[in-house]
């Protein structure tokens, strides 16, 4: 779950990292009376999922209340990369002296966190990686041991700060750590992290993911989950405990695991289909459960046909069949359907679906075939 | 032979009398694997299915000589299961719980390090050694015994590429799904390395994905150290950038991660690598030198 810039820092204070002073804002007016709250020049910033906010106009800088309405009239609505600004943080000014970039992520590879630290902040990271990799401290901790006071010293000592900012930034790197393992997050960022005129290390920005998985003991983070944001029917989706995700195509596609379901989407695009979406129903999947996931599937009005393909492990293809069957007369689809079933129980489904399946109902033997046939049927405009 | 599970393994269930337990805990028992305890805490002394139920898994170990374990228990609790089982002295721990909290994988690896086993998973279908042992929640009628080797980061897609291989007659010595999470117990090449030193594995199926870089760590591996020939398979040509296909771990997240850059390294690598799940089977044969079907 990614956070927004507000969460993050929210998260990050919890933590005892220092932010500026902020008021989050969904209209020009609330941006003016927060503004005039926190007084003298602020930043006017979009709050949205994704990065590039600076370069495609969704950060303005405000000298008075005034100016604040009016940028936020500008940034409100505004589409940044996809997503849709409907929130916004008024955010107190800074004297910045010195931008740094400072992040924890896990490392998939040694399987430990991973802290990156550069002097070179407020820039692209990945740039930085690819031009200068020398300006680039790379850290790993021990997630058994954690991180150590030596480790800090080494980035203190990387970071050229002395006196007392030396020992706020070695606070900042040992709270950043220690939020990044106490709110289970995959990724905390701060870019800029910046050093003020009176020697404070404070988080310009914050970018916070954590990890799904771990939800269930962060209860309070879990409810920052923004709804509206996500696509309607991949909220649907997620509530009754499908994997979903949209895509741009015609031929919807349904199946049992995420594996299989990724590699149904590209048969089918090398098929010469493009693929409208990705729907696991997972493992062991009921009538109920199917007749949703198909529900879903369809409502995307692109879609032509669709490709249901099932191999039974723990799932039993009778069982699938069934399910198929009530759902298509729930839903009363008329959109071709190709099932291609094999695994466990597949020839008793098999044998179902011929003795009661409608005629937009085709089965086909292998998953090539099955990809060919949903192809050209929605290249038929589903007839 | 076989590699991880074979004729040697006596089994442990943790987590038998749930329902994920009890249900594959029959169908393990029906291919003819040694289940020799289970455990669930607070059921101690009562049986399943003939399979006498421990309280720890320290006193299963003792009383039953339990070397590998299979692990059933929610997500909350699974990292907890795995420290229980590798200090109970287990070798080899198949963890199928899905949904288990990265931290806490980072955690249970670490603690690996120290440890001389072998976690499989988490979120994976488990070990098969047809004829052997099956320490898996995958269909059993779908393999045959033989000397193609898999090893996969999917469970279904395993299920596919096992079947079309039995259908031309290729069986295989093991089949391991290593699981689609962020963070695994063991990953390809550690397998890669078992398959390379038994020697009834005469060719390797490797079906990976998108996210990460393992494919292109594996694809260094086969091409420096590995004689015995590789097919591979990745899936997720097609999946857009930055969101998760289904598996925690398959996510498109930069150039590299791409099922495109990873199939392209494995060519480089001088690999066999598959357009999709069908052509794997004639790939093996064509490897074995056996006549193309």
């Amino acid at each position: 779950m990614d956070l927004y810039e507000h969460q993050g820092k929210e998260l990050l204070r919890r933590f005892g990292l220092r932010t500026l002073r902020g008021v989050v804002a969904d209209t020009p007016e609330e941006a003016r009376r927060a503004a005039e709250r926190l007084g003298g020049t602020v930043a006017v910033k979009a709050q949205v999922l994704t990065g590039g906010r600076g370069k495609a106009g969704g950060i303005k800088v405000a000298r008075s209340p005034e100016e604040a309405e009016e940028a936020a009239q500008k940034i409100l609505g505004m589409d940044i990369r996809g997503h849709t600004v409907r929130r916004l943080l008024v955010e107190s000014g800074a004297d910045i002296q010195r931008e740094m970039y400072l992040s924890v992520m896990v490392d998939r590879e040694n399987r430990r966190p991973l802290i990156l630290f550069s002097t070179e902040g407020g820039v692209d990271i990945e740039e930085v990686a690819e031009t200068k990799p020398e300006a680039i401290v790379r850290l790993h901790v021990d997630p058994l041991v954690g991180l150590l006071p030596y480790q800090v010293r080494e980035l203190t000592f990387a970071s050229g700060l002395s006196g007392e900012t030396a020992r706020d930034f070695g606070g900042a790197v040992q709270k950043l750590y220690e939020a990044f393992r106490g709110a289970d997050a995959s990724l905390v960022e701060i870019n800029p992290l910046v050093v003020t005129g009176e020697g404070r290390i404070v988080a310009l920005d914050a970018k916070v993911t954590v990890d799904d998985s771990s939800l269930y003991r962060h209860p309070d983070i879990a409810g920052w989950k923004d709804v509206e944001a996500a696509d309607p029917q991949e909220h649907r989706a997620q509530e009754v405990g499908l994997q979903y995700v949209k895509l741009d195509g015609d031929v919807g596609i349904l199946g049992n695991g995420a594996g299989l379901v990724m590699s149904t989407l590209d048969v089918v695009a090398q098929a010469g289909g493009s693929p409208a979406n990705f729907c696991d129903v997972g493992g062991g999947a009921d009538a109920e459960k199917i007749a949703t996931a198909l529900e879903i599937v369809v409502s995307n009005e692109n879609v032509k046909s669709v490709f249901f393909n099932i191999f039974g492990g723990i799932t039993r293809g009778d069982e699938v069949a069934r399910g198929l069957l009530a759902a298509i007369q729930k839903t009363g689809i008329a959109l071709p359907v190709v099932v291609r079933l094999d695994g466990t129980n597949a020839e008793e489904g098999l044998k179902l679906l011929a003795e009661g399946a409608p005629e937009n109902v085709h089965t086909e033997e292998t998953m090539l075939d099955a990809a060919r046939r949903a192809v050209e049927l929605a290249r038929d405009g589903g007839h | 032979m076989a590699i991880l599970a074979d004729e040697n393994t006596r089994l442990l269930v943790q987590g038998i009398t749930g329902r994920e337990g009890a249900f594959h805990t029959r169908r393990m028992l029906k291919s003819g694997t040694r289940v020799v305890a289970g455990v669930t805490p607070g059921k101690g002394g009562q049986s399943f299915e003939g399979v006498p139920v421990f309280d720890t898994v320290s006193r299963a170990v003792e009383e039953t000589g339990a070397n590998t374990s299979i692990i059933f228990v929610p997500a909350p609790f699974a990292a907890d299961a795995v420290y229980e089982a590798l200090d109970a002295g287990i070798e080899v721990v198949c963890c199928i719980t899905e949904g288990v909290p990265v931290h806490d994988m980072m955690r249970v690896t670490d603690y690996l390090r120290m440890r001389d086993a072998t976690l499989i998973g988490p979120n994976c279908p488990g070990i098969f050694s047809p004829g052997k042992a099956n320490v898996s929640i995958m269909p059993a009628d779908i393999f045959s015994p033989g000397g193609v080797g898999v090893v996969s980061r999917s469970g279904t897609l395993t299920y596919q590429i096992v079947n079309e291989l039995t259908q031309i007659g290729l069986g295989q010595s093991t089949a391991v799904g290593i699981g689609g999470d962020p963070i695994i117990g063991t990953d390809f090449i550690e397998v890669l390395k078992k398959f390379e030193a038994d020697p009834e594995t005469e060719c390797v199926v490797m079906i990976g994905e998108i996210g990460g870089n393992a494919e292109q760590r594996a694809a260094e591996y086969i091409k420096a150290k590995m004689e015995t020939p590789v097919v591979a398979y990745i899936a997720g040509f097609t999946a857009p950038e930055g969101k998760t296909m289904g598996h925690a771990g398959a996510i498109v997240s930069g150039g590299e991660t791409t099922a495109q850059a990873k199939s392209e390294a494995l060519r480089r690598a001088g690999i066999r690598a598959a357009e999709n799940p069908s052509e794997v089977a004639r790939l093996v044969a064509e490897a074995l030198g056996h006549e193309s079907p």
